[in-house]
């Protein structure tokens, strides 16, 4: 028999969340039916049990409200001081954050977990404090009502009539490691109610007697119950799936449903979230933008954005479409994402508008093949106002009025053209043609007086009795019946038409702007240049100012680029920018986070990490719809990947470098410990030869024993010096001082500290006398010119001869050290500067002496090359840029 | 001469150096007292008297820079410094604080005593010891009481900065002297940047005195740091 095996993804993904979560505090949640069931009170009981064991536990914010056996309980857990905010002249006090992730406790009670923070807090809901807590590491006891969850909130409203205004999203419920329902029968409750041990603080005295009805209290119990029920359901899925038990996911199932601006939506959402939930299905959420409704309001532009906003919240996935007929491009959606059920509003329009426009529900249950259809029905209570919002127009140009009646003089004017050549139906047809060519240029009002005015010019101008709007024949009523809803209905077309296709432009306008974007993004490496082009394009497909912060090594996040480029971001902003790349969510303006701020701060999330934060300062009341923010994040993860490859590349390079470090490491290492080697072993064989107490030796092979020992030193303190003045170059700590002085200067210093090794050469010092002073380090080119006397003494015979010699060109002096040797092998002229370059000659050292007169002479300006001599012999030659004229020394005056 | 009698401090906390010290000055007839650090240091330059006082500048307890500053606060003793060659620039800030003279890692037992005997002798003249009239190194011949310059028996004119600079020179002979130093003292401390001041007018005295001015004998210059006349005593055998 086969074992049933677990999914091997589903598992790698479990033990991810696992591994996070185990970084994360633990969410228990004293779960209640209803205010007074003791939540707070079993809280702090299962508190005091952590205490008795040791445990750290801190009341982060518990509410007593003043009942004496709650308080008791709370007596010896260290309480955090509220923090005090200052709201329109009231102090309100709130929990404080800050605080609580500064003492780091073990466990924090935190109570009410749907409590709506005061103004000017980090959050604008506890439960983002809690989750913040969370993800600090943090475990939180917390309490909650079943009214307040976000997912059952309609369904409370139907049974208590009171809209509870607190919600919390689902998602932090199903976050929940512990659920614990504190059960008491309803009886019970209402007799504690009548005791006055119930505080319930938001509801009104007659909304408070409403609620505690035993009927809601009954439903309430049930609701709070079966949430429960649930939550253990999924705990015992989970457990499931880990023991590989089969079959838990039944046959996928994927939810769209159908999301207006209406405030009815929100119960299609919600209704949509409770059976995705009951079938464990993916649900999509979506809004179709089509042309052929009124323009949108601002109003309902927000509206539907708190909608779409509300089904992400709970789990959705949302989509905006877009398309001339709604149910054509909800149905092709639904098939192209294998949508196996459609939750749609029940109508609330009246019955003829669907005889004449047609009616999308019966196109959607019509055309839906396969896919079910739910039809949920309208809230009975939805405000007069929010159906009156959705006919708003925008207002329309007084110059639109005057290109309609304008443009209905014109068509006057040519109709009585026609009406002189030809009959009265062409001049009607000239009316309706003027009335399209103005719907194209106007809205729809100026577009429907137009159409008025048209049928009211023809009567007048045309129909018999003329010059008044009096008609004789009745039959002309039809015609002007017929010509008035002939010029509506195409009027109306033309202006669906252009709207749809300016709806068509701002999207194309999006999508040109994202793919020019990534064209741009390819040819780029640099990050400050990625920056760059970022807030171009963003800035420009959203008209707004925009920045781009990136972290440094600590994490801190600064600005990398912005435009304007003056931008400048205050402390506060800054804080609400960290606040968004440490926990990798939108942030700001438009977001249930610190919602106060200037901007809207959207993480660059790529696959390995957050690479920086976009900031998009907003005007005053400015917002974005969610499609809006959809786009911002389209830009977000496409400069994301970018930054993100060219980090890579830049790590890329740096192991690179690394390794050829590495590499050089293990060179330097072979040649120094051969080079190191073999004076130590000369200078250890000549002091032990000299210790030998009966060696046979004569006070010259003493002298020469000894004499051995001080040059090895020398070599060995030689070789040292190079390889200090290498590491130090290549690590930067060499800096060029210059300072004025005579080159003849630093030759005599050099050939005094050589005599020793230079006894024996002749050595030539060819320097004009009036050369004049440069501007060099004299530590760094004594350097070179040491480095460059020793080589010469090492390559070549005892006797040979040097010469150094100076002049001035015109922008630069020129120094050449040359000697009588052998010359340089033709073909090393370059190499030979190159780090570890050996001559083949075999004279000791490690190769390094000209690398580091190159890097020297480079430093200062200059250029350093080697040749040989006509005559023969090596010649280095190096030049130092004359940069500046010498400054002037006073004459002298007499002493 | 007192010299061989006189008491050196040495500040070097590797014992190695200290071994190597210790035999090659013992040898010489110096009396040697020994400090591993900056602290001890202290204490022994002012209980010991010491006549000249050998101060390494990496120490482990404190920078030898501030144990230089500690004892010139109340004494004058000759300070020579040992600096490894890193400390460059820690070498040049300790001459112009009042360090009398140099050497650097690793350097020869012939250097350190010529360094010594100049510094000694300075400490005679500074305790109103003998200065001589007459210096003369060499065919350089200097009459510091008429001011005239001699090279090979012929007289050689001298501007009047020449001269003072030569003069100072020889008031330190055998000492190294900051580049800030003769600034100051020669040009006045508004002078104490314009270093090229310095490199002029040496450049002069080098073309006047100096037989071959590219490969000096008596002025040694000491790149980055300043310049030496040379003395006598430093052609003491090594």
């Amino acid at each position: 028999m086969e074992e049933r095996r677990p999914d091997p993804d589903l598992l790698l993904r479990q033990v991810q969340a696992e591994e996070e979560r185990r970084h994360q505090g633990k969410l228990k949640i004293f779960f209640g039916a209803a205010p007074g069931v003791g939540k707070t009170y079993a809280m702090l009981a299962a508190a005091q049990q952590k205490l008795i064991e040791g445990v750290d536990v801190l009341a982060g914010l518990v509410e007593t409200h003043g009942r004496a056996e709650t308080a008791a309980l709370l007596s010896d857990i260290t309480i955090l001081e509220r923090r005090n905010i200052d709201y329109k002249g009231a102090t309100l006090k709130e929990f404080d954050l800050d605080e609580a992730l500064k003492r780091k406790p073990s466990i924090i009670l935190v109570d009410e977990l749907a409590h709506t923070n005061a103004p000017g807090s980090r959050h604008n809901k506890r439960w983002q404090d809690v989750l913040e807590l969370l993800d600090a590491g943090i475990n939180v006891y917390t309490t909650l009502n079943v009214q307040h969850i976000e997912s059952l909130n309609d369904i409370v409203a139907q049974i208590t009539g009171v809209t509870v205004r607190e919600t919390l999203p689902d998602s932090v419920l199903e976050r929940a490691d512990e659920m614990e329902l504190i059960d008491l029968p309803p009886d019970d409750l209402l007799q504690r109610m009548q005791e006055g041990k119930v505080y319930v603080p938001d509801l009104a005295a007659r909304a408070r007697k409403n609620f505690f009805r035993k009927g809601n209290l009954l439903a309430l119990r049930e609701l709070a119950l079966r949430r429960t029920a649930e939550c253990v359901d999924a705990q015992m899925q989970d457990y499931r799936r880990n023991k590989g038990v089969h079959d838990v996911w039944p046959a996928a199932e994927r939810i769209l449903v159908c999301v207006g601006p209406s405030p009815f939506a929100v119960r299609l959402i919600r209704a949509a979230k409770r059976m995705a939930d009951g079938l464990h299905a993916e649900w999509i959420a979506v809004n179709v933008e089509a042309p052929s409704t009124v323009r949108p309001s601002e109003k309902d532009i927000r509206k539907l954005a708190d909608n779409m906003r509300l089904a992400e919240s709970l789990g959705a996935e949302t989509v905006v479409l877009s398309g001339h007929k709604a149910s054509n491009e909800i149905l092709n959606y639904a098939r192209s994402r294998n949508v196996t059920k459609i939750i749609i509003g029940k109508p609330t329009h009246p019955r003829w508008k669907d005889l004449i426009f047609g009616s999308m529900l019966d196109d959607i249950v019509r055309g839906s093949g396969d896919i079910e259809v739910y039809v949920i029905s309208g809230d009975v209570a939805v405000p007069a106002s929010a159906i009156q919002t959705r006919t708003a127009v925008k207002k329309t140009a007084p110059r639109e009025w005057l290109i309609s009646i304008l443009g209905v003089a014109a068509g006057t004017g040519l109709a009585f053209i026609m009406d002189y050549y030809l009959t009265l139906v062409d001049v009607a047809m000239t009316y309706i043609l003027f009335v399209v060519l103005i719907a194209s240029w106007t809205d729809k009002r100026p577009a429907l007086l137009a159409s008025f005015l048209s049928v009211a010019a023809f009567d007048f101008f045309f129909i018999p009795p003329f010059y008044t709007f009096a008609v004789t024949d009745i039959k002309y009523l039809v015609t002007f019946a017929v010509m008035f809803v002939v010029a509506f209905i195409t009027s109306s077309l033309t202006l669906r038409i252009r709207e749809h296709a300016d709806a068509a432009r701002r999207r194309e306008r999006r999508t040109a702007a994202l793919y020019r974007l990534s064209g741009e993004l390819v040819h780029e490496r640099g990050i400050k240049r990625l920056g760059e082009i970022a807030v171009k394009h963003i800035s420009e497909a959203f008209s707004r100012d925009t920045v781009i912060l990136v972290p440094d090594e600590n994490s801190a996040l600064s600005i990398l680029t912005a435009k304007p480029e003056n931008l400048e971001l205050d402390e506060r902003e800054l804080s609400v920018a960290s606040w968004a790349f440490d926990h990798k969510q939108h942030a700001g303006r438009n977001t249930d986070t610190l919602p106060g701020a200037g901007g809207l701060y959207l993480p660059m999330v790529a696959s390995s990490r957050t690479v920086g934060i976009i900031g998009i300062i907003l005007k005053d009341s400015a917002f974005f719809d969610q499609e809006q923010i959809h786009a911002i994040e389209n830009f977000a993860h496409q400069i994301a990947m970018a930054i993100e490859r060219a980090l890579m590349g830049e790590e890329a390079q740096k192991a690179l470098l690394k390794a050829e470090t590495e590499s050089l490491r293990n060179t330097l290492l072979s040649s120094l410990s051969h080079d190191l080697r073999t004076p130590l072993a000369a200078i250890t064989g000549a002091s032990t030869t000299l210790l030998q107490p009966d060696a046979l030796l004569d006070a010259g092979g003493k002298r020469e024993l000894v004499q051995t020992i001080i040059e090895e030193s020398e070599h060995l303190n030689r070789i040292i010096r190079n390889v200090l003045d290498m590491t130090r170059i290549e690590s930067g700590a060499i800096t060029v001082k210059k300072e004025w002085l005579h080159m003849e200067e630093i030759v005599g210093a050099v050939l005094n500290r050589l005599a020793e090794k230079l006894r024996g050469h002749s050595v030539t010092v060819n320097m004009p006398a009036d050369l004049p002073l440069v501007s060099f380090d004299p530590l760094l080119i004594e350097q070179v010119l040491m480095n460059l006397l020793e080589n010469a003494v090492k390559y070549t015979s005892a006797s040979a001869s040097f010469e150094i010699a100076s002049s001035i060109n015109k922008d630069s002096v020129l120094v050449e050290v040359s000697d009588s040797g052998p010359g340089i092998k033709p073909g090393d002229e370059e190499r030979i500067f190159d780090k570890f370059f050996r001559s083949s000659t075999g004279a000791g050292g490690i190769g390094l002496g000209l690398t580091i007169c190159k890097a020297i002479i480079t430093a200062h300006g200059g250029r350093i090359w080697a040749g040989n001599r006509p005559e023969g012999g090596a010649s280095f030659r190096f030049t130092l840029p004359l940069e500046e004229v010498p400054p002037a020394v006073d004459s002298e005056v007499t002493v | 001469m007192s010299d061989k009698s006189a008491r050196i401090l040495l500040i070097d906390d590797e014992p190695q150096m200290r071994r190597f010290l210790r035999v090659t000055l013992q040898s010489q007839g110096y009396e040697l007292v020994e400090a591993e650090n900056g602290h001890e240091g202290l204490t022994d330059a002012a209980t010991r008297n010491p006549d000249v006082i050998l101060l390494d500048l990496g120490l482990p307890d404190m920078d030898g820079l501030d144990v230089l500053a500690g004892i010139r606060e109340w004494s004058g003793v000759p300070v020579i410094i040992i600096s490894a060659r890193e400390q460059e620039r820690d070498k040049i800030t300790a001459l112009d604080s009042g360090a009398d003279d140099y050497l650097t890692k690793p350097f020869s037992a012939g250097e350190l005593l010529a360094r010594i005997r100049v510094a000694l002798r300075h400490r005679v003249i500074q305790q109103g010891g003998p200065a001589e009239p007459l210096f003369v190194l060499d065919n350089l011949k200097v009459d510091l009481e008429k001011r005239q310059v001699f090279i090979s028996d012929s007289e050689v004119h001298l501007t009047p900065i020449e001269y003072k600079l030569l003069s100072y020179l020889i008031r330190n002979a055998g000492k190294v002297v900051t580049h800030r130093q003769l600034l100051k003292e020669i040009w006045g401390p508004a002078y104490a940047s314009q270093m090229h001041y310095v490199r002029v007018y040496m450049g002069m005295l080098r073309h006047k005195l100096e037989e071959d001015p590219a490969c000096p004998k008596f002025f040694i210059n000491e790149p980055g740091v300043g310049y030496r006349l040379r003395c006598k005593m430093d052609n003491q055998p090594d």
